[in-house]
């Protein structure tokens, strides 16, 4: 068994108990978040949504990159990488533009129960974004400067990177349809 | 063994190998050597968390004591449980399972030795980070379990809280990153033959106990970030006075405090499991029984975790089903009592030092689980939680289960690690006065709490009989100083003048003792065929191979 994907594929068993709790910290506290703002008043559902789809078309371009890559053919890799990075790139810019948007309107970590678990989840998804773009760049990286060799070890380390982008996206799933769609209902 | 032996399967390569001195082991990617630095780091706090026992045992030995102030008092009772738990325990059973795994499953190392390296320092950064808050204002003062509201800022001034997180942040990502490893050294490195169902005990246990570990941990790495947001950002998650929850604190934390009483005694068990038979000189009855009990307990502990919260009034509904999964998991506990103890029958049994520790871990595990079970008695429950037979209850199973198997494997591996053979003379010295402290000092505890002496004081009035069970407690405490005295200086006088071991000191027959004690840098040069569970006994008695007995058996 490839030891790179057993060892990542353990590690968002993981990760996912970790999101659990904070998911979990969110719905219990979306009934008693205490004055201020809630959900459905500080959110924009759409925005975010047309962000959201970006961050869903990256692990297309994700599977894409790893066909190009079984096919050897290393310059559409290298290409599909880039463009998994800008997609996630502009997710981050998305979330970054909501966070601004709220904080203009008085609504920090601080404010009320429902500030401080929505702040957190969505921090820590768009951390493992983040730590996700790194590792996606660092592969890039390796494709544009032609250092890619085609070893079985390179291989699982590439389809390794692509499961832990895959989580990032499904928790995102997540989140959001607790988040956003659970606003709007 | 040559023309019978196979392969290992190539780890990464050692890099280590090129430096000498002191960077040979602080640039060490090696199994062995990594695992090493896990067992000193733990004599380091062991020592700490050894000094902080014997403070609240001095503080406690006569009433209306006032050598330490209650604030010092909380620091220090709050820092010998953090520092037991998870600078001793934990990375203890971490260490000794990087150390052996390998070489029992026939590896060159384990599948990430870098990863390894990084679990490690990690772990030391943490334990560090914890002891620094001395340091930065004072120690945190609220429990091993930091319960909220008393672990927030507007009740624990300090930063030790904080550093409390941010510690036990660090070691969580470490035990997590080596249950990874862990988890896959053993299902993709195991020497061809070695089977599943081949698997010695020890190494089943520490496969098991490594997805604990990976679903427990991030539960608790869960809760600390909500309260370093609470604490650093002045949020209210677990504060009730701003609309937060302080019971979420309590589910948050025993959801990972249960799970983490299994981590520490499941790798106990598998130790015990080796022990046992080989002194017994018989296979371990029931393997099958052994392996799937601890699959049950592990699935079952994270059912339990409320029953810590029997006196917060869930309601009865909510009570029930947590009396019955905690019942339910002293079932698969209990099993394995009786495979130990039907192990023995008709053995021949040889008392060395290590079966000593095995057997009297049998008997006082057996005592802590039976306080554990009466606690799952919800009136029981009531009457006696928060106080000193509490505590008599988790110090039996941690100091009477988990402590007794680390002394059991220690003195079992330790020729396998040094080359050199532990004194059993010196061993029994260490061996009477650990049992004797350890009930001394323990025992005493049951009837202290029955009479209601509650946990976590740090002073009492001179209540009729109080003052003598404390007494006698205070002077076990140091009669369990001097038996640690004794076993370094065994460790000392053995690593100098201690007999040489050779290979296979105690005729066992997994295979790290197959190789040279202490091993070559790439383990194996061969590994003998695996075609059971006793690999080497099938090589030592082909006439008896494990296999032929059963084929007869079933023929």
């Amino acid at each position: 068994m490839p030891k790179a994907k057993l060892a990542v594929s353990l590690f968002i068993l993981s990760e996912a108990n970790f999101f659990l709790l904070l998911i979990i910290a969110y719905v219990f506290y979306h009934s008693y978040p205490g004055a201020g703002p809630t959900a459905a008043t500080a959110l924009n559902p759409l925005r975010t949504g047309l962000f959201s789809i970006l961050l869903f078309a990256s692990s297309a371009t994700m599977i894409m990159a790893a066909a190009g890559y079984r096919a050897r053919a290393h310059r559409a890799t290298l290409w599909w990488l880039l463009a998994t990075v800008m997609l996630g790139a502009l997710f981050l810019c998305g979330q970054a533009l909501e966070y601004a948007g709220l904080y203009q309107r008085g609504i920090a970590v601080n404010r009320n129960l429902f500030a401080t678990t929505f702040f957190t989840l969505t921090g820590f998804h768009g951390l493992h974004v983040f730590i996700g773009l790194v590792a996606i760049a660092i592969v890039a990286g390796l494709a544009a400067t032609r250092r890619l060799v085609g070893s079985e070890r390179e291989a699982d380390a590439f389809e390794a990177v692509g499961i832990y982008w895959h989580f990032v996206d499904a928790v995102w799933v997540v989140i959001f349809s607790i988040v956003y769609l659970w606003a709007i209902l | 063994m040559s023309g019978l032996a196979v392969r290992v399967r190539a780890g990464e390569p050692s890099e280590a190998a090129a430096h000498r001195g002191l960077l040979a082991w602080v640039a060490s990617v090696d199994h062995k050597q990594i695992g090493i630095m896990y067992m000193l780091s733990v004599l380091l706090f062991f020592a700490l968390g050894g000094v902080e026992a014997l403070l609240i045992r001095i503080q406690l030995a006569v009433p209306n004591n006032h050598l330490l102030d209650p604030d010092t008092f909380n620091q220090i009772f709050t820092m010998h449980g953090t520092t037991m738990i998870f600078l001793v325990v934990m990375p203890m059973l971490a260490g000794m399972s990087i150390y052996a795994i390998p070489l029992m499953i026939g590896a060159r190392d384990v599948a990430f030795p870098r990863l390894n390296a990084m679990s490690f320092w990690l772990q030391l950064f943490g334990g560090i980070l914890l002891y620094f808050s001395f340091f930065a204002g004072g120690a945190p003062n609220a429990g091993w379990f930091s319960y909220a509201p008393l672990s927030e800022p507007a009740y624990s001034f300090s930063n030790g809280l904080t550093y409390w997180v941010l510690a036990l942040t660090c070691l969580g990502i470490s035990s997590i990153a080596g249950a990874i490893n862990m988890i896959v050294t053993i299902i993709t490195l195991r020497v061809p033959g070695q089977t599943i169902r081949r698997l010695p005990l020890f190494v089943w246990m520490t496969l098991v106990n490594s997805f604990l570990i990976l679903m427990a941990l991030p539960v608790l790495n869960g809760a600390l970030m909500l309260l370093l947001v609470d604490r650093l950002l002045n949020a209210h998650v677990f504060t009730p006075a701003f609309g937060g929850s302080a019971l979420l604190w309590q589910h948050y934390f025993w959801g990972f405090g249960h799970p983490e009483v299994y981590i520490m005694i499941l790798p106990a068990f598998g130790m015990i499991s080796e022990v046992i038979p080989v002194f017994s000189g018989k296979p371990i009855y029931g393997y099958g029984f052994v392996a799937a009990s601890t699959v049950a307990i592990a699935f079952l502990s994270f059912t339990v975790w409320a029953h810590h919260m029997f006196a917060v009034g869930m309601g009865h509904v909510y009570d029930l089903f947590f009396v019955f999964t905690s019942m339910a998991i002293a079932v698969p506990t209990g099993v394995k009592i009786f495979n130990w103890t039907v192990t023995l029958y008709h053995g021949r049994i040889r008392f060395t030092t290590s079966m000593m520790f095995a057997l009297s871990f049998i008997v006082m595990f057996t005592i802590g689980g039976l306080t554990g079970v009466s606690f799952a008695v919800i009136p029981i429950d009531w009457q006696l939680t928060d106080t000193y037979y509490l505590v008599a209850h988790f110090h039996y199973v941690l100091f009477g289960g988990t402590a007794l198997a680390i002394f059991a494997g220690l003195y079992y591996w330790f020729p396998k690690i040094s080359g050199r053979m532990l004194d059993e003379r010196i061993g029994r010295w260490h061996f009477w006065l650990t049992v004797s402290g350890l009930n001394l000092t323990f025992f005493l505890m049951h009837p202290l709490g029955m009479m209601g002496m509650p946990r976590r004081v740090y002073t009492y009035p001179d209540l009729p009989g109080w003052a003598i069970l404390n007494m006698l407690s205070t002077i076990g405490a140091f009669v369990l100083l001097a038996s640690v005295l004794v076993f370094l200086w065994n460790i000392y006088r053995s690593l100098t003048a201690g007999a040489i071991a050779g290979d296979n000191p105690w005729d066992a027959w997994t295979l790290e003792w197959a190789t040279s004690s202490p091993p070559p840098p790439e383990n194996f040069a061969l590994v003998p065929p695996v075609n059971g569970r006793r690999p080497l006994w099938d090589l030592k008695y082909p006439d008896r191979a494990d296999e032929r007995v059963e084929a007869a058996l079933e023929g």
